[in-house]
């Protein structure tokens, strides 16, 4: 819990929301930004966009076959032909986690994530620790989040170093059987179509 | 350029820790900097590329110890400067002393979630792809100076090339205000052992997308 805002000092806090305002309100007065549109914009990721979109992917892809054939070829076109989930940008695209590979997703350089899918990013996809290790020490960062996978499983690691965003696929649990797709959905967790989880256990307490 | 923002393959940082039940922001003023970010990259003030090399200049102790919507923040105002958009003086008052320019259009509620989406990055390709699927390639050892996606632990590793993705607008040129410089994208996936030594984790594979321009025939 270090480290976040609400850690510093108050005087550093109010130097920031001053710097933010100072900035708002001159780039509004310029014309270039439009307030009413900034406050849907917060909006949005407040009460919209967030993972419910990729749960809902997922849990179509696990009981459509067609559906997941054209997701794992285009995920951008497969999503298009959903209606319930709001229009993604080009260049998405769906990794199936198989018992063979787990994949993870990572963006060294910056945060890119694929926020159509899953809203912001959580603090720790965009800290120096996972950053750092995502690409070397997979295994030990499954560990900080309490996964352990089999000792020969192949870890795929994707580094999204241009505008291709990833979405990982994981694989559907054992007793899902004749599950609802939202049903299914509400076992998708954000942190398995990152790759550092694993969607929950049919029957376990979140 | 080789600055901190470049992190993959460090060590020292410590471990991930996830936070319960994290907010959208902590404080309001996280998403008024997110949203004047979207609205400013609609209106085409500046590029995605132009915010990341602005938050790749700052001080690696700037860097380190602010914030992810204080880092945002700063790069915002470098880019506000540096392209004229307002002047010192207008960001220290507060308020406009003169009027704007005029830029490509701009975010209004009726159209927020063109905002929302991410614009295509695909452009009309300038020749053929020099590679395809199954090629064996090499990430150039090359250290620009300005904004590149190609990140140091990759660079002189041998990979294979998995997918292409078409042709893209090319963040190198683009951040430096070039232009679109349009270039083929592949993916390129990289033993973990070619990256980190023998000692590395057998299991471990990591690619990255790599621009045409990073790889040379291998």
């Amino acid at each position: 819990m270090s480290g976040h805002d609400h850690d510093h000092d108050h005087s550093e806090l109010s130097e920031t929301q001053l710097r933010v305002r100072a900035l708002e309100t001159v780039l509004t007065e310029k014309g270039y930004v439009d307030p009413a549109a900034l406050d849907a914009i917060v909006e949005a990721y407040e009460t919209r966009i967030g993972p419910r979109n990729g749960a809902a992917v997922v849990a179509k892809a696990w009981c459509d076959p067609a559906f997941k054939q054209v997701l794992l070829a285009d995920a951008t076109k497969a999503i298009a032909t959903l209606g319930h989930v709001s229009r993604v940008g080009d260049h998405l695209i769906a990794i199936e986690n198989t018992p063979k590979t787990h994949n993870i997703v990572v963006c060294t350089l910056c945060s890119c994530y694929p926020w159509e899918m899953l809203g912001l990013p959580p603090i720790w996809y965009k800290s120096a620790p996972y950053r750092s290790r995502a690409v070397k020490d997979p295994r030990g960062v499954l560990n900080d989040f309490g996964v352990s996978l089999p000792k020969d499983t192949e870890i795929r690691v994707w580094d999204s170093t241009a505008e291709t965003r990833f979405l990982v696929l994981p694989m559907r649990p054992a007793g899902t059987d004749g599950w609802s797709e939202q049903q299914l959905a509400e076992i998708v967790t954000r942190d398995s179509m990152i790759g550092t989880g694993l969607p929950k256990q049919p029957g376990a307490t979140s | 350029m080789d600055g901190i923002h470049d992190m993959g393959g460090r060590d020292g940082f410590g471990t991930v820790v996830a936070e319960p039940n994290e907010p959208p922001f902590h404080e309001p003023w996280e998403g008024s900097v997110l949203a004047l970010q979207r609205a400013m990259g609609y209106a085409g003030a500046w590029h995605n590329d132009h915010a990341r090399f602005a938050r790749e200049r700052l001080p690696p102790q700037v860097y380190l110890t602010s914030s992810y919507y204080l880092k945002w923040l700063l790069a915002m105002e470098v880019n506000v400067l540096e392209r004229g958009l307002a002047s010192p003086a207008e960001l220290k008052s507060g308020h406009a002393l003169t009027s704007g320019k005029t830029l490509k259009r701009k975010l209004t509620p009726v159209v927020v979630q063109d905002g929302l989406t991410r614009s295509s990055f695909f452009r009309q390709p300038q020749g053929p792809a020099r590679y395809k699927i199954g090629d064996g390639v090499r990430a150039r050892n090359i250290h620009p100076k300005t904004h590149t996606r190609l990140p140091r632990y990759a660079r002189g590793r041998r990979g294979t090339v998995e997918l292409c993705h078409g042709c893209h607008m090319f963040p190198d040129s683009v951040a430096i205000n070039l232009g679109d410089n349009p270039q083929w994208l592949y993916t390129v996936v990289f033993d973990g052992r070619e990256l980190w030594g023998p000692d590395a984790d057998p299991t471990l594979k990591v690619s990255i997308d790599a621009f045409e321009p990073y790889l040379e025939p291998a």
